[in-house]
Order: C-alpha cells, then structure tokens, then sequence
C-alpha cells in the first residue's frame, strides 16, 4: 500500500536517476560549445548512464510514491529504466566511430540522446497520464532532431521532418485522449481511475471508450503498431544508423512500458481491449513480416522486422495479466540484445565508404571478416527466434503465456509468423556467407567501441539464451508497485 | 572400491578422446600406450571390483553407484547409475579381459594401417559403450550403450571405408539394426507406461505386480525386447547383417561379432529374465528361434569358403544356442555358454586373422592347406578352440553347451526336439569346424608361390593373446560343471541371486533324483558321440578321401548351391523389403515432395512475395498516404471502441 500522505511529498530520492541522466545532459551541452573539449562528450555520457543505472539498481524493492502522486516508483519502472539505460549505452559504444567516420560526432548528439533517455525514465516512472505524455515529449522531440542529424543526407532530412510530422499527429491524438479520460473522469490518475472505473464507465462511456482507443493510437504509434506504423520504415531507413538503433530498441521499450501499465493496470476493465490488441497483434506481426519479405536494403529489413518484433510483444498485451508482463519484459531485454547486435553490425559496415547497407553489400563478408559474419549469424538466428539463442526463449515464454490463457490461434499465427520471418533474417545469412562478391570485397575494419557493443551484445544473446532463468525471476519480480 | 566403479567403463572412454581428438598426431607407440592402457585399467578394476563382489554376502552381492540424474521431467527421472552384481560383473571381466587381449592382439594386427589412431580410437570408444551397455542400472542407459555399441560397429565395419563392400556392409549393419531398436523401443515404451520407471531394480520388483502373468501386454514387450535382441544379436530374422560384417579387421569381427556386442542381445534377455518368465509365449518363440537359427546357420557354416564367413555363421549358430538356452528359462546356462563361446570364438576369429596375416590377405580356404608347419602356435591355440567349439569332452564349451542341451530337454519350458535339434547343430558345429581346420592347415599346400614365399608366424604381441585364450578356452568351462559330475557348478550358483526373480530351477538337477541323474548321462554320451562321428566324416571327407567330397558335392549339388547361396535370404530379402522400399521411397521423393510439398511451400513461398509485393505500394513515402491510412485506423478504433 502506499502511503498518501508521504504520496503527497516531495521526495527526490525517487527520482534520483532521472536528475542524474538530465545533469549529464547539461554537462554534454556545455561541453558541446567548445570545440576542444566536445570530443569528451561521448565519455561524460558513459560515465552519466552508469551512474543513472548504478541508482536505478539501488532503487529495486524500494516501492514509492511522490510529487503529489505524480511520480511512482516500482520495480516494473526500474527494470524499464535499467533497460533503456543498457540500450543506451550499447548505442554509445555502438555509434562511436560511425559518427566520426561521417563528421556526427558532436556534443550535441549526445546531449539529445540523454533527454531522449530522460523522457523515456519519466514514462516509466509515473502513473500519471499528464507526466506520461510530458515524457513521451521528452523523449521525443530530441528523436526527431536526432532522425534529422545527418544534413548533407537528404534521406536524413526527410526521416526526421516524416517523423516529426507523424509524431505531432499522433501526439494530438494521445493529448485528445487524456482529455476525455480527464472529462469522463475529473482525473489523469491511473490509480484513482482503477478505484473509480464502474462509476465513471456507468456514467460517461463514450468519452471514456473514445479516450481509451485514442490513448492506445498514442502510445501505439510509439511502438509502430500496423495501421500507425508508416513512419518506421522511412525513419529507420533514412536516420543515421546509430540512432535507427536507438530508435528500434529504447523508444520501443518505453512506449511498451506506458502500454503495460496503461491497459495492463490502468484499463484491465475494458474488457473488448483483449479483443482489439488481438486483432492489433495478428495486424503488426502479418503486415511487419510480409513487409519484410522483399526488401532489399537491410535497415529497412530491420525496420519491418521491428514492426513484427513489437506485434509479438503486443500478444503479451492481449494475454494480459502477470505472467505475461514478465513475458514481454524479458522479450524487451532480449529483444534490445539481439536487436542492437544486428544494428551494431549494420553501423560497423556501413563506416565502409560508399554502404548504403543494401543487400548485395553483404555478399563475401565471410571471408573478409569470418567472425563478424558469424556474430552477425547469431544475431539473426536470435531474430528469428532459433534455439539457443535467448530469442527461442524470449518467445517461448510469450507464446506459452498465451497458450496457457487458451489463445490458441493467436499462437498459431504467432508461430506461422515467425517461421515466415526466418526467411528474411536467413537471407542475410546466406548472403553474406554463401553469395560470392563482385570485385574484390571491402573488409569492414573494427575499432574497439564496435567489439565492446558487439561482445556485450552477443554474450547476452547467447549467455540469455542458455541461462535464462536469472532474468525471468528478474522479470517475474518486476510488479506494478500500485495496490 | 565401489566408489570407483564408474571410472570402468570411464577409461576407454578417456582413451577414445584423447586419441580420436589428437587423430594422428601422437606417435603410434603413444597411441597404444593409451589404447590399451585404459583398457588394463578397467580390467584391473573390474578384477578389484569383482573379488569385492565376491567377499559380500551371497543376498547382498549388488554394488551401485548413481553419478548423476539425467532427465527429470514430470514423473519421468532417468540416472546416470552404474550396477555391478553377479551377471554385470561377469559381463564386465568378458569386456574388459577378451578386449584387452584383442587391444593387445590389434597393436600387430593393424601394424602397417595408416588408420591406426583412428582403428584404436573407436575400438577405446566400442569398449566404453559396451561397458556402459552392461554396467548400466537403467534401461535407458543400457539403450545408449546398445546405440554407441551399433555405431561403433558400425564404424569399425566400415573402417576400410575406401572399399565399397566394407562401407556397403557398414550400413546394412547398422540400417538391419535399426529395425530391432525399433522393437527394443517399443518394449521399453510398454514397460515404462505400466511401470512408471526404467530403473531395472524397480521394474524386476514391479512387473509381477503390474503385469499379468501370461497376459498380451507382458508378451508383446518381451517379444518387442526380443526383436531388439534379433537384431543385435543376429537371430532369424535379422541375422543377415552379421556375416557380412566379416568386411571389417579381423580384431574387429573378434571383439565386436564374436565376444562382445552380439550378446548383448542374451545378456539384456537375462538382465530382463524376472519379465521373461512372465511370458512363457515369448519364452517359447525364443526357444523357437534360437533353436532354427543354431541349425539354420550352422548348414550354411558347413558350406562356405570364407574362412571368416565359416566363422561368421558359427557365431549365428552359437548365439542361437544362448537364446535356446534363454528360452527354456535357463538364463544362466545362457550367460555361460555367452562366456566360454567369447573364449573361443575370439581365439578362431584371432587365429583366422593370424592366419590371413600370414597369407598376405587370403581368405578363401580352397587356397590355403599345410600351414600347420608355418604356423605352429595358431594351429595349436586354434585347435584347441576347435576342440572346446566341438564340444569335446573336458574343454570349455562341452561343459556350456551339455548344460544348455540338458536344459533343453529337462526345463519347464524345453522340449525334447529342442535337444535334438541342439544335438544337431553340435554335430554339424563339429563337421564344419573340422572341415576348416582340415581345409587350412593340412592338405597340399595350394596357395601361389608368392604367397608361399611371405608366410610367417604372427608376431609375439599375436601370438601371446592366442596361446592366453587358449588356455581359457581350455578351462574356461571348469566353473560351471554339471552336478552329475559331483562338483558344485559354481557359475550357476554365482549367478543364483539374480536370477532368483526368474524362479529358475537353480538346483533342479540336484532335487530331480536318480533317474534323471541317468537320463542327462545317456544324452552327454549321445551328443558326444555324434559329435565323435561328424568329426570322423570331416575327416574322412576332407583328408582322407577328397574325391568323396568332390562325388558328394555332385550328387548333392542342388543342396550345395543352396547353401552356398546362403538359402538365397538376402535375395528374399532384397525383393521382398529392400526393393520395395526404395520404390517407395523414390515415389515419396519425386511425387510427393517435389510435386506436392515443394510445390506447396514455392507456392507458399510465391504468395507471400506477392502479398509483400502488393503491400509495398502502401509504403508510398508519401506523407499524405500515411497520414490517411494513420487517419483511418483512428477512424476504425474509436468507432470499434464507442460503439463496439
């Protein structure tokens, strides 16, 4: 129970991680404006993000309250927070040397990714609509800068003005939503919202219903749910692949993270929900998969595969319940290891001159970087979720959940897709290791910041995959900390 | 001392991974040294083991030792255990003494082979799944031993793997042996799902429980577990795979087809005897079976010309004796014939090998005759093997095989056409044994000058190994003499406790009194002296008078070919299974896979792409198409939530 008076207070003990991450961010501004100490930045961010998570982990058990109830700390928002924090430091070591082979590396972009974080931990942190949608905004507003940072790339361009012009459309939407749960209700509180659902569905349906479905296209569009989905294939494509990783995983993770706690907590009474996530589902996972058959450009294969991804994650969200929360939490963590190894990859042979990731840039990799190729080998086994990898894992305990709770088509259509989803993800693998190049093929050349991301990212894939039993306790243990 | 009962079967194991990883790259005295090694390791420790065993209480001879549990899932948990008791411990001192020997044997034998690393390693790994196969205390893990003993024969089979008839032999073993697994399977399935374990202390002490005596259940899994045993052990109906094996060195068909793996098949029936006597049926159909294989393959022996496939259809014929004796319920009389037969037939199998060794790789007997001279030892320990094979008076298998007749005749379950049909064999047994010792070394020499040139006795670490399995062909039998002959048979009593479930008659000679005292005289003396005499014609035929063969071969042509063609069974087989098979199999491939299932996964495959392809359009880049279709689904919610 929490305690309403102490709800009431202004404690910043709970949200020391956030004031860590929003003081680095400062910091890297600073640093930003000189041009002989810009080149630090990168490792005041690593430095900042440690010691977000180093706060973060001390904060697990400790359930609270505060900032008149804005802010609610549990062990469900902190596995979020460690999660985007991790991302976001596999997306530092990751990006290093991409934006500096293409003259990015600049204070600034740090600087925006660490308020992009900041937004993210907000969300995760409160179960408050208004503070949900202030740090969607948060998090946001620096994506779309950041999806535009490559200036002399016209793809760049257009990514971030596609994305920003989506990203205000569906903001109006989510802000038009909560107005109507503030009419039906008189309150943005999920927590008073829970307490009072019968009354305020007897008495304003409509209004609610309506909120409920424009809520779910906000956050929906967050995690790019087919129809809303538009934006990722282009934003993806288009973004600087450093920050497409970033894109693909922490976002994602965020916008799942108000999804669970919105309609797993906040609207479990709503009780067509379960009938409109399935339909959801089934749509994201079909169309991203299908989708991702003919491309023949691999960052645009992995924005479709994102797409799929998040529709296996929303069977989580049909299922409903706690066993499925701890599903989709570990399928997140899983998710942004593999995810950012293929990326990782993807950015490491994009720093050759010329790459524009397309497929027949892959052909002969095996015999100039044969354990690159096997790593890259890996992380598509895990995206199409093959044993051992901890993508075998992460679905069996999503399907599983939803076989328990007797949705048997949906974990037959689940299961269809991802065995559709191997072609693509094969053909990466067979590509680069069977396809022979024309000419002579450029070897991709290595720094130390790519191996970091890359072994971190591979150990987790493979080290989940055989030993997942640490995280699903995690997972299980990460509860809504409301009554 | 117990506590170190699993480094037995561990050892061989050890010494398959260091030699099978490091192929080739260790100098050949060092790869002997491990080769056979591990192997006097495990014969030391079972020798240890088995005098331990001996110093407990007769009830309580039973050491077990559980390393690890395997497979816990629901209800159903399998051990990694080890179970030495009195049958265990005799199969071990088989496996590890007769295998050490041939290790030792193997290191002449396979002197000049650029394989030899390879020939040791899978012989080290052949051990460790032999002894796993007899030491295991469950059956699932005895299956394993049964699987790993299959591929090793398999492998070594093969091992010339460059000559076609080698690898060809290769997979009719192990595709022949398949099909008893199948049936070894299914026996376990039944067993498991009435029982509920696979744990051989359980399910002995459960079955009269659970299963019906004389019921169909009980039946059908001994008679499934029989059909694995066919297989293995190379009974009718799949004994077919055994004397094409002989493709394999020589060692080889010694350790694996003679001593070793192909009594697996007796030893799991009398690991398996408190179930067997439940089903006198399948009791009866083994007792059948064995029987016909004994005669059946021991005609075929008298004909052949292969010295090894002689050889080869003697050890059909043999085996088929240890399951005749397993179906009269007589399983000790089993084990020991299993026992001295691994004595003698690994010496004829050794000296057969010695004796191709010194012909430079001659196998057929129509061009070999007076190597008695050439090669003295061979011919000595050979004939002794002969002798104990013969079932002459005083050696080895006299005692194994009069034990086995005379429960023919006298068990519960025997029938006096078993003992003649037993008693046959025996002579026939003698005829073609003789007919080979005549054949080889007697006679006009017949082999080319060139081959006469390179003959020679095998070398000391040939030599050694024969003249030690002579000596217990020689008196291998003494610990399992009959009663009449007023001393205690100590193999049966050894073997007592476990196969006290299976309520055999242990002391069924001693109670039955005078008269029966007599009778089992009159049959010893009957089957000696048939034998006496089917020794006389071999000699009569094959030394004295050979144009009385060549008249009688004439006279009986029709019968000669038909037995020269093996009964033509591999014909039969080959129209009745095997090409039928690969009919079928070829209308599966070209019918129904590459039109129906191909076709339905490219067009599978073909839909998808077009779907994909279709849906593209919708990815326009435009910003206003997806602003519509975001606009639309808005549209499609909150209707669907409103109104729905």
């Amino acid at each position: 129970m929490i305690d309403y008076v102490s709800a009431l207070s202004i404690d910043f003990g709970l949200i020391v991680p956030e004031i860590t991450v929003l003081v680095t961010s400062f910091v890297v501004m600073m640093l930003a404006c000189s041009k002989k100490v810009s080149s630090w930045s990168s490792t005041v961010t690593l430095v900042g993000y440690v010691l977000a998570l180093w706060f973060t982990t001390r904060q697990w058990g400790h359930q609270g309250s505060g900032f008149a109830d804005m802010v609610t700390c549990d062990n469900f928002g902190i596995v979020f927070k460690a999660i985007f924090i991790v991302a976001s430091i596999i997306v530092v070591f990751l990006g290093h040397r991409y934006l500096r082979v293409k003259g990015l590396h600049r204070g600034e972009y740090y600087a925006l990714m660490l308020v992009s974080t900041l937004g993210m931990m907000v969300m995760a942190n409160s179960s408050d609509l208004i503070v949900l949608f202030l740090g969607l905004e948060i998090m946001s507003v620096p994506l779309y800068v950041m999806a535009g940072m490559y200036r002399r790339s016209l793809e760049s361009n257009e990514a971030g003005i596609k994305y920003f012009f989506m990203g205000a459309f569906s903001t109006a939407f989510l802000l038009l939503g909560i107005a109507f749960i503030f009419g039906a209700s008189g309150t943005t509180n999920l927590r008073s919202i829970v307490t009072d659902f019968s009354y305020i569905a007897n008495s304003f349906p409509v209004y609610l219903y309506a909120g409920v479905a424009l809520i779910l296209i906000g956050f929906g569009f967050k995690v790019g749910t087919v129809p809303f989905h538009t934006w990722v294939p282009d934003v993806y494509q288009g973004a600087p692949t450093p920050v497409t990783a970033f894109f693909s995983v922490a976002p994602k993770a965020a916008g799942f993270a108000a999804l669970l706690r919105v309609f797993v907590y906040g609207f479990s009474e709503v009780t067509i929900l379960s009938d409109v996530f399935w339909v959801l589902a089934v749509l994201t996972m079909t169309v991203g998969n299908l989708l991702a058959l003919r491309q023949d450009n691999v960052k645009r294969m992995l924005a479709y595969s994102s797409i799929s991804h998040a529709g296996y994650i929303l069977v989580a969200l049909v299922v409903g319940g706690a066993d499925a929360v701890a599903a989709a939490i570990f399928y997140l963590v899983a998710y942004t290891m593999f995810n950012l190894g293929g990326f990782g990859v993807v950015t490491l042979l994009e720093t050759r001159s010329g790459c524009k990731s397309e497929f027949n840039e892959l052909r002969g990799l095996s015999k100039t970087n044969p354990y690159l190729t096997a790593t890259l080998a890996l992380f598509m086994f895990a995206l199409s979720g093959f044993p051992p990898t901890v993508g075998f894992i992460g679905k069996f305990y999503i399907f599983s959940a939803a076989m328990q709770s007797g949705f048997v088509w949906l974990t037959v259509i689940g299961v269809m897709n991802s065995f559709v989803s191997v072609y693509y993800y094969l053909r990466v693998i067979k590509t680069s290791f069977f396809d022979e190049a024309e000419g002579t093929p450029v070897p991709a050349v290595l720094s130390p910041t790519i191996i970091i991301a890359l072994v971190i990212t591979a150990v987790g894939t493979l080290g989940l995959g055989l030993f997942p039993q640490q995280l699903l306790q995690l997972s299980q243990a990460a509860i809504f900390g409301m009554p | 001392m117990s506590e170190y009962l699993f480094l037995i079967p561990l050892l061989p194991l050890i010494g398959f991974l260091i030699n099978g990883l490091l192929l080739g790259r260790l100098p050949r005295p060092v790869i002997t040294i491990i080769a056979c090694g591990s192997v006097a390791l495990s014969l030391i420790l079972s020798v240890m083991l088995f005098v331990e065993l001996k110093s407990l209480p007769v009830d309580s001879r039973v050491i077990e030792q559980t390393l690890l549990p395997w497979i816990s899932s629901g209800d159903f948990s399998v051990n990694i255990g080890f179970l030495l008791d009195p049958l265990s411990a005799v199969m071990i001192l088989v496996v590890t003494g007769v295998g050490f020997l041939i290790h030792v044997y193997s290191v002449g034998y396979m002197a000049h082979d650029p394989g030899y690393g390879r020939f040791f390693a899978y012989l080290n790994l052949f051990t460790f799944a032999m002894l796993t196969l007899v030491l295991a205390d469950n059956y699932l893990l005895m299956f394993v031993g049964w699987e790993g003993v299959g591929l090793c024969s398999y492998l070594l089979i093969g091992f010339w793997y460059h000559k076609k008839s080698a690898s060809d032999a290769g997979k009719k073993a192990f595709i022949v042996n398949r099909i008893g697994d199948f049936g070894f399977l299914i026996g376990l399935f039944i067993i498991f799902w009435n029982v509920g374990s696979l744990e051989f202390d359980v399910v002995m002490k459960q079955a009269p429980l659970v299963f019906a005596a004389g019921g169909a259940l009980i039946t059908t899994a001994c008679l499934m577990l029989f059909l694995g045993a066919t297989g293995k052990s190379a009974q009718i109906p799949l004994y077919v795979w055994l004397p094409d094996a002989m493709e394999g060195p020589t060692p080889v068909s010694a350790l694996i087809h003679a001593a070793t793996m192909v009594t697996a098949g007796v030893y799991m029936i009398a690991r398996s005897s408190s179930l067997f006597v439940l089903a006198p049926d399948a009791l009866m159909v083994i007792a059948i079976i064995g029987a016909c294989t004994a005669l059946f393959a021991a005609t075929i022996g008298l004909a052949q010309n292969d010295i090894k496939r002689v050889l080869a259809y003697s050890t059909v014929s043999q085996l088929g004796y240890m399951f005749l004796a397993c179906g009269v319920a007589a399983f000790s009389a089993g084990i020991f014939h299993l026992m001295t037969h691994a004595f003698f037939k690994a010496l004829l199998f050794l000296g057969a090998g010695s004796v191709i060794h010194a012909m430079s790789d001659e196998q057929d007997m129509r061009n070999m005759g007076g190597l008695k001279k050439h090669l003295p030892i061979t011919f000595m320990t050979m004939f002794v093997a002969t002798l104990a094979i013969s079932g002459i008076p005083g050696f080895s298998g006299f005692f194994s095989k009069d034990e086995i007749l005379w429960k023919a005749f006298s068990s519960d379950h025997g029938h006096v056409i078993f003992w003649v049909i037993g008693v046959a064999t025996a002579g026939l047994t003698a005829f073609y044994m003789f007919r080979l010792i005549y054949l080889t070394f007697y006679g006009n020499e017949r082999m080319s000058d060139e081959a006469k040139h390179h003959l020679h006795e095998s070398p000391k670490s040939m030599t050694v190994p024969l003249m030690v399995l002579a000596v217990l062909s020689l008196v291998g039998g003494l610990v399992g003499m009959p009663h009449i002959f007023g001393v205690t048979n100590y193999f049966e009593e050894w073997l007592g406790p476990v196969m006290a479930g299976a309520h055999e008659p242990v002391s069924h000679a001693l109670a039955s009194g005078g008269g029966d005292a007599s009778m089992e005289w009159l049959l010893m003396g009957l089957s000696v002296a048939l034998v006496a005499v089917c020794i006389f014609l071999a000699y009569y035929f094959y030394r004295k008078n050979l144009k009385a063969t060549t008249s009688l071969a004439e006279k009986l042509s029709g019968l000669r070919t038909l037995l020269v063609n093996k009964y033509y069974v591999d014909e039969v087989y080959g129209a009745l299974v095997v090409r039928p098979t690969v009919y079928f199999s070829v209308f599966l491939w070209k019918i129904i896979d590459v039109i129906v299932i191909d076709g339905c996964i490219n067009g599978m495959a073909r839909l998808g792409g077009d779907i994909s392809d279709t849906l593209r359009h919708s990815q326009s880049g435009r910003l206003r198409n997806y602003a519509t279709i975001f606009a639309a689904g808005v549209v499609v919610l909150v209707a669907y939530f409103v109104f729905g």
